[in-house]
């Protein structure tokens, strides 16, 4: 085949996928999990909950009680459906906003509150051990995922590291250093790039020239997919499906998530500085906790009667998580020095007395 | 024992350290069948196969973020930096995960990794590959910073490195890579890290240096002797944390103290222990303490290098000149 008079040698394809359609109806033939009704509701469920959480976090720091904190208002769908298709012995490597995910793998609420209440006992997880706590240095956590992936398959362990970022994160080095590495290697990695639109003030089409996020997955050697981020049951798929290539020796896979960012970047900032009041209305529209709702009440397979049963059991999960959070008792100043190494040195233990007035460093 | 040079001592631990535990794993650029532009791994990979002896893509802060990835899963890395002035794109792995992975999350996870690099300048090499900017990664809490200045050093501090629970940045001093000799036995016996070793014990003047500055350091402390000054000299050896009972009462002994770094003088480490000094020893000084450092310039290239650098001459001028102080 020539083009141009110079012969092609390579073409390549970006698929989308999505399922539901923003008012809830089907697109297309859904996967066959969307119709196990305990799943799929548990879907929601776990959406629901990070809703409520969010909610609770953001009335949490405007009354001092709790830092900066980054919500995931509109994104529910992406780190919902990525973490449940995961294995428990899989790693998550999360960016700041993948609290969806965490929730998901069993860390408690009362330590996602901590982190960002200022206390490194937040990132202890006595839920899944080996997953990695947030990653506040954008994208790079991605080499570590490159790492934990090698580590699995040189151990040959059937396991899959999950890292998750922004479409900020796709601009730097870090993340194509690493997705370059797995597709050398074909490491069991997937990659997920929540594109919700907006690095805090800077929009997509000021981050990269590309017409997708997904097709850099090309310039590593594998599969990029688009995937409707704000369709949950089609993240779920695609996660099942990329997980499930990775584990099987396929290599890694790129997900990208196209979302929208409903709220401001965080608590910090006010996104009607950069971005209309118009553009945020319109996009509520696609937010994926009503669409799958819609869903589920057209499959009939959700009441209303559930629905409040849910709203009051949000509630109080998030308010029990908010006491136990508020009770922790704090921790004496020199326990910074606490797991600084794995045996203090002796010229930091006399700052550590110092620091606890136990001596005169 | 076997007389070994210091690369061939490097070499050596990383063999045993792979022998002894299957889970190290040793990664950088060209560090396979090449062996390593030093010829540091040299004949790993045929001994322990690629993958536990890595040919990365050309990209450091993947090497240095790997090594975090794999380390957090057990796996030991040893990576490898071509030179010095290729780490900066690990800072960021440095000083965001690697040093704080085990206080962040308090213990769940650690990073118990190594990034070999070699150090300083001396050799003749292209720009960007003489650096010596130790003081920088000393400043990194959680991290340890370790430098040998001979074979046998390089062979036990190595070895204690990999098998350290906490992350490690290895500095290799590249000018006596080859120029020191010295016997090592393979008897797989680590060497403690944080700690000084006095290579020259004396009462006038301790003079202080690490890596291959103790080179012109103990060649200093030789010129002092045929002069009647004995000299006392400090391998710090570790820089982070550095070892500050040693340094504290080899001055208390002798109350005069020149440090000697070819690193940049501002903000060099040598800084550090003149403070240390200043604040711990004040009473004990006969002299104010000396710095004989690099000048504070960027690396010169191969024809100015030298001047740069410390000389014997100037250690001892600088040690004379505290002995007869007051
Ligand atoms: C390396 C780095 N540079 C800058 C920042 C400050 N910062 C925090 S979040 C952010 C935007 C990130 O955007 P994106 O990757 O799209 O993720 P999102 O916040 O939209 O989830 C920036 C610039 C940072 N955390 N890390």
């Amino acid at each position: 085949m020539t083009d141009g008079g110079l012969p092609v040698i390579a073409r390549f394809e970006v698929r989308h996928r999505n399922y539901l359609a923003p008012d809830g109806s089907i697109n297309r033939p859904l996967p066959a999990f969307a119709s196990d009704a305990n799943l799929i509701t548990a879907l929601y469920r776990a959406m629901l909950l990070l809703r409520n959480f969010d909610r609770k976090a953001v009335a949490l720091q405007r009354t001092g009680r709790l830092g900066t904190y980054a919500v995931s208002l509109g994104q529910e769908a992406v780190s919902v459906g990525i973490a449940s298709a995961m294995r428990a012995e899989d790693v998550l490597l999360p960016s700041y906003r993948d609290n969806g995910a965490l929730i998901w793998r069993g860390v408690k609420l009362e330590e996602i509150l901590l982190f960002w209440g200022g206390d490194e006992r937040g990132n202890q997880f006595s839920g899944p051990v080996e997953d990695f706590p947030f990653c506040v240095p954008v994208g790079s956590q991605a080499p570590h995922a490159a790492g934990v992936a090698y580590a699995f398959k040189l151990r040959k362990q059937p396991r899959v590291a999950v890292c998750m970022f922004g479409d900020g994160a796709t601009s730097k080095g870090d993340v194509y250093e690493a997705m370059n590495f797995a597709g050398v290697h074909k490491l069991p990695v997937v990659f997920v790039a929540t594109n919700n639109q907006w690095a805090i003030s800077v929009p997509l089409r000021l981050q990269t020239g590309c017409e997708t996020l997904a097709q850099k997955a090309i310039a590593a050697g594998f599969i990029g997919e688009q995937v409707d981020g704000s369709d949950v049951v089609a993240m779920r798929a695609a996660a099942e499906d990329a997980i499930a290539a990775a584990r099987e020796g396929q290599g890694p896979r790129f997900i990208e998530a196209v979302t929208y960012r409903l709220g401001d970047h965080t608590t910090s900032d006010d996104a009607l500085r950069y971005r209309s009041a118009d553009e945020v209305q319109a996009r509520w529209k696609e937010e994926p906790i009503a669409r799958l709702r819609n869903y589920l009440v057209s499959q009939k397979m959700w009441s209303k009667a559930e629905e409040e049963r849910l709203a009051a059991e949000c509630h109080e999960r998030v308010e029990a998580a908010v006491e136990r959070y508020l009770a922790t008792e704090p921790r004496r100043p020199e326990a910074m020095f606490d797991h600084l190494y794995a045996e203090l040195p002796e010229t930091y233990a006399a700052q550590r007395r110092q620091l606890a007035g136990e001596g005169d460093a | 024992m076997p007389e070994m040079t210091l690369v061939e001592a490097v070499n050596l631990a990383l063999a045993r350290a792979m022998e002894d535990d299957p889970d190290v794993v040793v990664l950088g650029e060209d560090v396979g069948i090449n062996g390593g532009v030093f010829r540091a791994t040299v004949g790993l990979q045929t001994r322990f196969g690629p993958e536990r002896v890595l040919d990365t893509p050309l990209a450091e802060l993947l090497i240095s973020g790997l090594c975090v990835g794999m380390a957090a899963q057990g796996v030991k890395p040893v990576g490898e930096i071509q030179f010095m002035g290729f780490l900066y794109p690990c800072i960021d792995q440095l000083v965001n995960h690697a040093s704080r992975f085990r206080n962040r999350t308090q213990g769940r996870l650690t990073c118990p990794m190594v990034l070999r690099t070699p150090h300083g300048a001396g050799i003749r090499a292209p720009e960007h590959h003489s650096e010596s900017t130790e003081a920088m990664l000393a400043h990194i809490p959680g991290l340890r910073v370790v430098i040998p200045s001979s074979p046998e050093r390089a062979y036990g501090l190595l070895l204690a490195a990999i098998r350290d629970p906490d992350p490690v940045v290895f500095l290799e001093p590249t000018r006596i890579y080859r120029a020191a000799k010295g016997e090592v036995e393979d008897n797989g016996e680590a060497l403690p890290l944080d700690v000084a070793f006095v290579l020259r014990e004396g009462r006038d003047v301790t003079l202080i240096s690490w890596g291959a500055m103790l080179k012109e350091t103990m060649a200093a402390a030789d010129a002092l002797a045929a002069d009647g000054i004995a000299a006392e000299v400090i391998d710090l050896a570790t820089l982070k944390p550095y070892d500050e009972a040693t340094v504290l009462g080899s001055v208390a002994k002798t109350g005069r103290c020149v440090i000697v770094h070819e690193a940049t003088r501002t903000g060099g480490f040598g800084g550090e222990i003149a403070a240390l000094i200043a604040e711990r020893a004040l009473t004990s000084l006969l002299a104010p303490v000396a710095r004989v450092t690099g000048y504070d310039t960027i690396v010169p290239m191969a024809r100015l290098e030298q001047h740069m650098m410390p000389s014997v001459d100037r250690i001892v001028t600088a040690a004379r000149k505290a002995c007869q102080f007051s």
